[in-house]
């Protein structure tokens, strides 16, 4: 035996490792696939031996080898295999070669079942995260199912190490097997307040990528993140919960309002882009979702739009350059969601934007650019066309230049070119678009032309003259024929020249120009287009040379046509050849005519007489269906099924029609219909879309008040033409400021003598260019809207993907209680107790705490209750089989792990009398604790007090009981203390009693204590409170500062201040130094002297703030310390730059190494009755604040949290960063209020005594 | 959630790949070739995300990258993850192999690919954030690894001795994967 394995080790000394296959594959570049093959079969030989090293090793290379790609599936069964040695080193390799390569279907993963179970209960912890982390990757619906219970348990685990996988693996279970969620959801809950910050991070995560699907259900769950959000530390939780409220808000809006406050905060505290970045982004969703009428808010936009900017212009030194363009990236992104909601905010930024279109990445141009879409105004159109144009000469890349070229028509085009005042101007730049070589938008540019050139008339001349010369020098722009190439926009100069004739200078010119030889090498639609429209060309032509007396011009032209058009003939395009072979025969005729000396003019034209006016797309769909008409109604009776399919239509026809129109005739008498067709008429003519019968159609237009009153504008010829191409644009551009600037003088002028009407609709109508909607269009525009009916229907919403796995995730969590009789998983089903859970919120540290503080009384209640509702019975009983099993697991050795669950259960179901928790409240619980959590507008503590408050009134009791008898410490036994607890409540009876005359508000709130809802006016706001105060300040600089204790690290606080600058000149090279002594340092990077200054990361504009956080380390925490220290900073103006320093006096106070922590109430009773701790009080007189503005105040500016409030008394607690922990009890009466203190370091408790004493000392 | 998560060198040779989703072997190695030719025809001085290629998730997810000297890091997310938040992510874990590995380099990568994975399973889950606190991760990993060691380790000494032997003709590859002064270089995620 000892001789094999000896001779095992020998032969495993030529097996290639990990190693060895790796350096292999390297040395052997040029047969790489023939390498890999050898290497395959030597790991097959391997994989047939008995020793399970050599197979983990053979596994492990097959692992690499699948990231090069090779399909290793057929090992699976040897995966299995190393999956399940003892060994931790196999069973690792063998978990992650099952990670990388086992999917849904893998056929060997059902045999994995019972060693993953007996993995999971190992007394190893790192064996149990192996396989958690391995069962994450291939968990399937069976193993799901199976192992749910398994995983929940160990979310209860001993080890954070544990319990934060388990608890993150929960999410992928709920999605194969979602069943599992109500169960396991109350435990996922109470692990938000876990004591580890691994766990807590773990269950946020979980709940958010829930919530992030299915919202609505997670809205209950608000308050509690809400208060993680104020008292985390840990970046990464705070984005996940900052990025769930962004989710949460549009569903409640009252959510936002509260959100409001603290994100400001956090965003003025954080140095973390990524959570500013996140914070910026909640607030806009917020902004968004309260956009309708919250003008108070415009404070938190321009504090966002500021950063916003920070995060764009700013290039943080210490960061890659890519990292400053992610930053830039997103700055842009969260800009263009503002834009959405307030413009004006973000349009007062335009330079920045503009800049941002130089930028060398082009994701970033891209955003700039949409960014711009939203920014336009008549004002600035233009003068951001100009800038864009200019970009377009510049632009490398074509993508890049098409992007810009559609964007500015975009921008040109968007809401019915509302912001356009000079059409002339932009036929000038789609003219010089047409420059653009190789872009793909040619036909864009056309339809830009022809719907201007159609819709806005005024401009017609002018555009047919521009058209024209680009016809003329079509040669320019035919290099690039392929499909939607720049040659498109002939299509549109051709139809236009056509068209609008009347308008050419010279139609001869341009008829020859499109008869030219060299057009049959353009597409065949653009030449049908030429071929026809050179026929309108050839009528107007005609006309004006037959009212001239010399008939042989007019002869000379028909000759022309029929010189040309042979050409035309013989093209491949159908629609070519036809209309050429038409209109070449109509011109023979004409010639024909003509030679007879007959006047042909008139009836040529006649040809193309009559307007087309624009029908606006979809305008046919967009037609409202008339009232009384439902179309998905049945016409006639549904056919019955034994008729067969065929005879259905004629039965149908034969049948239904006549009784249908008769039933509707009848409700309409001849009277009524004469009225619809008359209103109809009226609106066909008030239409614009609606294509006139008759060419008279023109009439409609001048009995509108409209274009033909209109003097147009004259051309200022003074302009030369330029060939295409050529940047008219920019004159325009000039000509618009002047005349802007004319107009503006004019304005001044006349300003007084109140002429409007006159003027109205001239070009000189009186208005200041100053505001956006005065500015006059240089051209009167009759631009045609496009019409949307008055009922249409909304467009469809998206269908949720039928295939997403979260759809069965969508789960309401909130009522756990109902339905559960149908859940397949009732051995796992546990009992969730809102009573305890909301009891729970309060309560962090110190471990389950579960039914501590609920004693005999609630049992027997729920024995009765029991028996009315046999259901929540049943999940009782389930709910002590799982604790039954939980404690089996951690005791019985791995045989009995390994016990079917459903053993375990039905044991427990026997005995009945375990179960000892109360029964659940009603189900309305969870939404009335949310709407009472949005309705009272309390800080942070609030939401405390407003949890506290759905306590039933027993426990609370109770609770209270504990907190009061903490004093007297020989308060053990249960006896004395259910009888002081008696005492108590007989108390709280008579204080009440008392209290109904005199503080009506409190016995508000006592009486919605028991309703679980309060009235919002019941309790009144809390002033808004800063932890920031005044550390120095000069003419040129302020500072404020707030000092946080750090908690990782017991010796080190972190001092937040903000740097304003208070001159109008820029301040620089801002250098932060302070003076150590032996107990407080400034932490300096290595190397750096105990004298050198801190360089503030950034430089202030005027007027700006920002802030910087400095590292102190403390030794002794329990005396308050000053710290004297100076700041130095260069002064810039435009001609001078001076030093200038300020010197500042740092104050820790004791308070500052508070950290605000949350405690459960049996834990804090524990703390209490322990003995170790010191005491100390504290009286204050004259206090007249409400009860609730006193805790806030001591919560937010001294760092602690309420444990337990019962109307004028409350228990409070913090812990020092060095793991001091101070219990406070505070209470109230008649203006006094005294407040007893304990703390295992008595100097400490007292200093903070006193801070607290001056707190409500300055108010 | 994240995808996947991918390394791979300046030439497209993946060196980690974890696929959260399962694809098959021929389709992964396509996604590493799409999202190479992606992220390496950009700039460093350009932002570090994309949209996803076409084989993995389109436009929903997202390419977060890092680019180190001869390595990519590409994590694809979607939009439930912070950009920034992934960027410092990958830093953390950069870092964390930097500490594991003392100063880590590609050879690291190319040579003990297992462990980066067991370093890579304590930050990330099943695609969901396990740890982003270094020194957690960093202590779990040496808790494994002594765990290893203390049951002999995959390969026991004389196989070392071997593959010591077959290393002498080994050419010299530059160490140093130079991630640079790794401190502050993210606008940091000081308490993460």
């Amino acid at each position: 035996m000892a001789l094999k394995i000896v001779k095992g080790s020998i032969d495993r000394m030529f097996d290639k490792n990990l190693q060895d296959l790796v350096r292999g594959i390297r040395n052997h570049k040029e047969d790489e696939a023939k390498y890999i093959s050898t290497c395959i079969d030597e790991i097959k030989q391997e994989l047939k031996q008995d020793n399970i090293a050599v197979k983990a090793n053979a596994v492990c290379k097959l692992t690499y080898l699948q990231m090069l790609g090779y399909d290793v599936s057929w090992a699976a069964f040897n995966i299995v295999e190393v999956m399940s040695s003892s060994k931790f080193t196999f069973k690792r390799i063998g978990y992650l070669a099952a990670s990388q390569c086992f999917h849904e279907g893998t056929d060997v993963i059902m045999l994995t079942t019972n060693q993953i179970r007996k993995d999971l209960s190992s007394p190893n912890q790192y064996d149990t995260g192996v396989a958690l982390t391995g069962l994450s990757c291939f968990v399937t619906p069976d193993l799901a199912r199976d192992l749910a219970n398994d995983i929940m348990t160990l979310m209860s685990h001993t080890k954070p190490y544990i319990r934060k996988k388990a608890v993150l693996i929960m999410y992928k279970v709920f999605l194969k097997y979602p069943e599992s969620l109500r169960p396991a959801f109350p435990r996922l809950k109470e692990k938000l307040e876990d004591p580890d910050p691994g766990v807590q991070s773990a269950a946020v995560n979980v709940i958010c990528e829930l919530a992030r699907r299915n919202p609505k259900n997670y809205l209950s769950l608000a308050p509690l993140f809400f208060k993680l959000m104020t008292s985390s530390t840990n970046n990464w939780v705070l984005i996940k919960i900052i990025k769930l409220f962004g989710a949460l808000t549009p569903l409640e809006p009252r959510l936002g309002k509260k959100l409001i406050e603290p994100l400001t905060n956090l965003i003025h505290s954080t140095s973390a882009m990524s959570l500013l970045y996140e914070c910026v982004n909640t607030v806009i969703a917020v902004l968004i979702s309260l956009s309708s009428g919250m003008p108070n808010h415009s404070a938190s936009i321009q504090l966002c739009v500021q950063k916003l900017r920070i995060l764009i212009e700013d290039s943080d030194q210490n960061c890659e350059p890519s990292v400053n363009a992610c930053m830039k990236y997103l700055g842009l992104l969260a800009m263009s969601k503002i834009l959405k909601t307030h413009p004006k905010s973000v349009q007062s930024h335009k330079d920045l934007i503009l800049q941002c279109l130089d930028d060398k990445d082009e994701s970033i141009r891209l955003r700039a650019l949409d960014l711009l879409y939203g920014m336009v105004s008549k004002k600035n159109l233009m003068e951001i066309v100009k800038k864009l144009m200019l970009h377009v000469d510049k632009a490398e890349g074509t993508t890049y230049r098409d992007e810009l070229l559609t964007k500015i028509i975009d921008i040109c085009s968007q809401s019915n070119y509302q912001y356009i005042t000079n059409f002339e101007w932009y036929i000038s730049i789609l003219v010089e678009l047409t420059r653009l070589e190789g872009t793909r938008h040619g036909h864009l540019i056309a339809s830009q032309m022809l719907d201007v050139a159609i819709r806005v008339k005024a401009i017609r001349g002018f555009a047919v003259a521009q058209m024209a010369t680009l016809l003329d020098n079509a040669h320019l722009l035919t290099g690039n024929t392929q499909r939607n190439g720049i040659c498109e926009v002939l299509y549109a100069a051709a139809w236009i020249c056509g068209e609008f004739s009347e308008h050419l200078e010279d139609p001869k010119q341009t008829l020859e120009a499109m008869l030219r030889p060299k057009v049959a090498t353009l597409p065949g639609h653009i030449q049908a287009v030429y071929v026809q429209n050179a026929a309108k060309l050839f009528a107007t032509v005609l006309r004006s040379q037959e009212s001239t007396p010399d008939t042989t011009a007019a002869q000379e032209t028909s000759q022309l046509m029929i010189d040309r058009l042979p050409l035309f003939v013989q093209s491949a395009n159908l629609e070519v050849q036809e209309r050429a072979s038409c209109i070449l025969q109509l011109v023979k005729y004409i010639q024909k005519l003509q030679q007879k000396e007959v006047e042909v003019a008139e009836e040529v034209t006649a040809l193309f007489a009559g307007e087309l006016n624009p029908v606006a797309p979809k305008a046919q769909k967009k037609v409202p269906i008339p009232d009384g008409l439902d179309l998905d109604a049945w016409i006639n009776e549904p056919p019955s099924e034994s008729e067969s399919e065929d005879e259905k239509p004629k039965a149908v026809f034969a049948k239904e029609e006549p009784k249908h129109t008769r039933s509707r005739h009848s409700e309409v008498d001849e009277k009524e219909l004469a009225r619809r067709r008359e209103a109809r008429k009226q609106e066909q003519a008030n239409n614009p879309f609606y294509i006139k019968a008759s060419p008279s159609s023109q009439k409609v237009y001048q009995d509108t008040p409209g274009v033909e009153h209109i003097p147009v504008v004259q051309i200022d010829l003074s302009v030369p033409l330029k060939v295409p191409g050529m940047p008219l644009s920019d004159q325009y551009l000039k000509m618009e400021e002047d005349r802007r600037q004319k107009e503006k003088d004019e304005k001044k002028k006349k300003e007084k003598k109140r002429k409007r009407e006159k003027r109205a609709r001239g070009r000189h109508v009186d208005s200041g260019p100053e505001s956006e909607e005065d500015i006059t269009p240089a051209h009167h525009v009759d631009i045609v809207t496009e019409e949307m009916p008055e009922n249409a229907l909304p467009s469809d919403e998206d269908e949720k993907d039928p295939n997403d796995p979260h759809k069965a995730l969508d789960i309401d969590l909130d009522n756990l209680v109902s339905g559960v009789g149908t859940r397949p998983l009732t051995d796992s089903e546990k009992l969730p107790t809102r009573t305890h859970r909301s009891a729970d919120v309060l309560k962090s540290p110190g471990g389950d705490g579960d039914g501590v503080s609920i004693t005999g009384e609630p049992k027997k209640k729920t024995r009765k209750e029991k028996k009315e509702k046999k259901k929540a019975k049943d999940k009782e009983r389930m709910r002590s089989a799982e604790d039954k099993k939980t404690k089996k697991k951690h005791k019985h050795d791995p045989e009995e792990e390994e016990a079917n669950i459903h053993e375990v259960v039905t044991l427990v179901k026997a005995d009945e009398t375990q179960s000892t928790e109360p029964l659940p409240p009603s189900v309305s619980a969870g939404a009335s604790d949310l709407d009472f959590w949005l309705t009272s507008d309390a800080a942070p503590s609030g939401i405390q007090e407003a949890v506290a408050a759905t306590n039933t009134e027993m426990p609370t009791d109770a609770d209270l009981g504990e907190v009061k008898d903490m004093e007297p410490e020989e308060m053990k036994s249960k006896h004395k203390k259910k009888k002081l607890k008696k005492e108590k409540e007989e108390m709280e009876k008579k204080k009440k009693k008392k209290r109904h005359h005199h503080h009506r508000s409190d016995r508000g709130e006592a009486e919605s204590v028991q309703n679980g809802t309060m009235e919002e006016d019941d309790e009144e706001p809390l002033p808004p409170m800063s932890n920031y105060c005044l550390l120095a300040e000069n003419a040129y600089v302020k500072m404020v500062y707030d000092i946080q204790g750090n908690l990782q690290d017991g010796s080190q606080v972190v001092v937040s201040i903000i740097f304003q600058n208070m001159s109008s000149s820029f301040l620089k090279s801002m250098e932060f130094n302070v003076l150590d002594s032996l107990n407080s340092k400034l932490q300096r990077p290595e190397g750096a002297t105990p004298h050198d200054g801190l360089t503030v990361p950034f430089q202030l504009p005027p007027g700006v703030s920002n802030e910087a956080r400095f590292v102190f380390s403390v030794q002794s925490i329990v005396m308050p310390q000053k710290l004297k220290g100076t700041l130095t900073f260069i002064v810039k103006s435009d001609d001078s730059s001076t030093h200038e320093k300020l010197d500042f006096k740092l104050h820790f106070t004791c308070t500052s190494y508070l950290i605000t922590t949350p405690c459960y109430s049996d834990a804090y009773a524990k703390l209490l009755e322990s003995g170790e701790l010191k005491s100390s009080s504290l009286k204050l007189e004259g206090v007249t604040m409400p009860f609730h503005h006193l805790l806030a105040r001591i919560c937010f500016h001294h760092h602690f949290s309420v444990v337990e409030r019962i109307d004028s008394c409350a228990s409070m607690y913090s812990r020092s960063i060095q793991g001091h922990h101070v219990c406070l009890l505070v209470k109230t009466a008649a203006e006094t209020v005294s407040i007893d203190a304990k703390c295992d370091e008595l100097m400490l408790l007292e200093n903070v005594l006193e801070e607290i004493k001056q707190t409500f000392s300055q108010s | 959630m994240i995808k996947a998560i991918l390394i791979f060198n300046n030439h497209g040779k993946p060196r980690l790949i974890r696929f959260y989703q399962y694809f098959a072997e021929d389709m992964q190695q396509q996604i590493i070739r799409e999202t190479f030719h992606l992220v390496s025809k950009r700039d460093d001085n350009v932002c570090n995300f994309l949209e996803g290629g076409s084989l993995i998730g389109g436009s929903d997810y997202k390419l977060i990258y890092r680019h180190y000297a001869t390595l990519y890091f590409v994590f694809c997310v979607d939009s439930s993850e912070s950009e920034l938040g992934i960027l410092d992510l990958i830093q953390v874990f950069v870092e964390t192999l930097d500490k594991c590995f003392e100063n880590v380099c590609e050879l690291d990568l190319i040579f003990h690919m297992d462990k980066v994975h067991y370093i890579l399973q304590e930050v990330v889950m099943g695609g969901m954030v396990l740890e982003t606190n270094m020194n957690e991760i960093v202590a779990q990993v040496e808790m494994q690894n002594r765990m290893e060691k203390s049951e002999g380790g995959l390969s026991a000494a004389p196989a070392r001795a071997v593959s010591a032997v077959k290393n002498m003709n080994l050419p010299e590859i530059p160490r140093n994967i130079n991630i640079g002064d790794i401190n502050i270089k993210v606008p940091s995620l000081s308490p993460f």
